[in-house]
């Protein structure tokens, strides 16, 4: 019904932009590949290293990403016709949460594979380094929505942003890079991607509030 | 209880305790008395700005 | 007693107030912590594992607690501001804000400063000194927004999300840190486990986070009056206090 008919809406808007929301996927490439060309190609340090590159990686290009969540919608005016619909702005807000990372995340969680083949990683963790970014992702779209709605009307937000946001992301690195990294040696990875999971149920349920509350505060001016 | 000599030396660690309590001494003296010195500033800058009768903002 | 509770969220009453009381608790807190000192550095015998260095513990547990407190305070101002949109619930946010970040920086420093004797570095990666760094990053991150915005009421606002955001993760990362330590089997930090600490060494240390609380409590006053006159500056009360002064 309505809610099917936002994402439809967003994902077409997404379309339109989708030079933009290449950025984020480019991104993560490039900072991937510039690990081993800042260090030693050796294979074995690059697969020590694996978890924690794509990991920082994939963070980083989130948050890189989340400065188009809201801005254009800000700055051609339909962010304050958000405000004014019907329809509760927190729902408005996870959809369009929802719909951005399918199209910026997702793809990440998809290309990790590749950033994986180029850094050595074990092939018999993929599934878990796949899952850890699965699962993490959407949470690093989140906090992200969070810190950018409250940066939105802010001339130089998308500076402040990472700074807001990047501390609240700790907790999502280390379990997301140490499932990874765990299942690289051969460890046990339960513990990690249940954490995960608590955290992404926890934020899909609260950040909706934040984010709302967020986008009032910064338009109300 | 000690002689002051193991005070000052503090048992061969004088370098990193005494340079803990200095470095929170400089940081609890600044945080005591800048905020007055920018209370009496600020009620300056609004009496000088009431006295030219403009609005202080 | 409620009435006058009540009276205490206006914001020229509490001005009055603060200046009353804010010179008493600044010099208590001085007494307080002279007589912690002079309990921790003078007359406590030195531990026997750690010699003299031990007694960086008087001002770094007491930074490091204060640090958590004061952020705790800041998201729960922050937090009845939004709600009861109270305006000096937001000066108090704004007033704790620098006061807990210098305090978390003060545990940083000191915790560095003894691990370096202890444990041959400057820095550790522990679960302790990790977390209060993150929590230093949230406390930049919220003073950096909150004077991100030209209109003070907006930033007050916006900030004010940001730190009840932050105060629901700090558990979970405090969570998460502690979790990542145990994998990595960093240096276990002895910061003195509380059951095997002598009276000689734990009544300096409660006398010494008293003194804190109270150099906080005087100090944020001071800097929650800077706030308050900011935020009114326009206000007939001001203006009839700057012209009596």
């Amino acid at each position: 019904m309505r809610l099917t008919a936002l994402i439809e809406r967003d994902l077409r808007l997404a379309y339109r932009r989708r030079g933009e929301l290449a950025t984020p996927v480019i991104f993560f490439v490039i900072v991937t590949a510039l690990f081993p060309l800042a260090l030693n190609p050796d294979p074995a340090l690059l697969r020590t290293l694996a978890p924690g590159v794509i990991w920082v990686a994939a963070l980083l290009a989130v948050l890189i990403g989340q400065d188009s969540l809201f801005k254009t919608d800000y700055e051609d005016g339909s962010l304050e016709l958000m405000l004014l619909s019907p329809i509760t702005l927190e729902w408005i807000v996870i959809l369009r949460v929802f719909t951005h990372w399918l199209v910026t995340g997702l793809p990440l969680v998809i290309l990790s594979l590749l950033m994986a083949l180029l850094l050595d990683y074990p092939t018999h963790a993929l599934g878990t380094l796949v899952m850890s970014l699965f699962l993490g992702t959407p949470i690093l779209s989140c906090l992200g929505a969070v810190g950018a709605s409250l940066t939105v009307g802010l001339r130089r937000g998308f500076m402040l942003l990472p700074i807001l946001v990047l501390p609240l992301t700790v907790p999502v690195l280390i379990f997301g890079a140490a499932a990874a990294g765990r299942a690289a040696v051969g460890d046990p990875v339960a513990a990690p991607l249940y954490f995960l999971g608590a955290m992404l149920i926890l934020a899909i349920t609260l950040a909706p509030f934040a984010i709302a509350a967020g986008l009032r505060i910064s338009l109300e001016s | 209880m000690k002689s002051w000599h193991e005070f000052i030396t503090m048992g061969g660690y004088a370098v990193y305790v005494w340079s803990s309590y200095g470095i929170a001494l400089v940081i609890m003296l600044a945080n005591a008395i800048l905020p007055g010195r920018q209370q009496r500033r600020l009620l300056k800058e609004i009496l000088h700005r009431m006295n030219r009768g403009e609005r202080s903002e | 007693m409620f009435v006058w509770f009540h009276k205490l969220a206006s914001p020229p009453f509490f001005y009055r107030f603060a200046e009353k009381l804010a010179p008493w608790l600044g010099w208590l807190s001085l007494l307080v912590i002279l007589a912690g000192l002079y309990g921790g550095l003078w007359l406590s015998p030195p531990d026997y594992q750690q010699g003299d260095g031990f007694r960086i513990i008087y001002v770094h547990v007491p930074s490091a607690w204060i640090s958590m407190f004061a952020y705790m305070l800041m998201a729960t101002a922050a937090a009845i501001g939004l709600i009861w949109r109270i305006k000096l619930a937001h000066a108090v946010s704004a007033a704790a804000a620098p006061l807990g970040a210098s305090f978390t920086f003060l545990a940083l420093v000191t915790g560095s400063l003894w691990g370096k004797p202890m444990w041959g570095t400057y820095w550790v990666w522990d679960a302790r000194l990790t977390s209060e760094l993150i929590l230093l990053f949230l406390y930049l991150g919220y003073i950096a927004l909150n004077h991100a915005f030209e209109d003070r009421r907006t930033g007050d606002r916006a900030s004010a999300i940001l730190a009840i955001v932050g105060a629901v993760n700090v558990p979970i990362i405090h969570f998460s840190v502690n979790w990542w330590n145990t994998l990595h089997q960093g240096p276990t930090v002895f910061f003195g486990p509380k059951a095997e600490m002598p009276p000689s060494m734990y009544i300096p240390l409660f006398i010494m986070m008293f003194g804190f609380m109270l150099f906080f409590a005087a100090f944020m006053l001071k800097r929650l009056q800077v706030e308050v006159l900011q935020r009114e500056r326009n206000t007939v009360w001001v203006r009839e206090l700057v012209e009596q002064s």
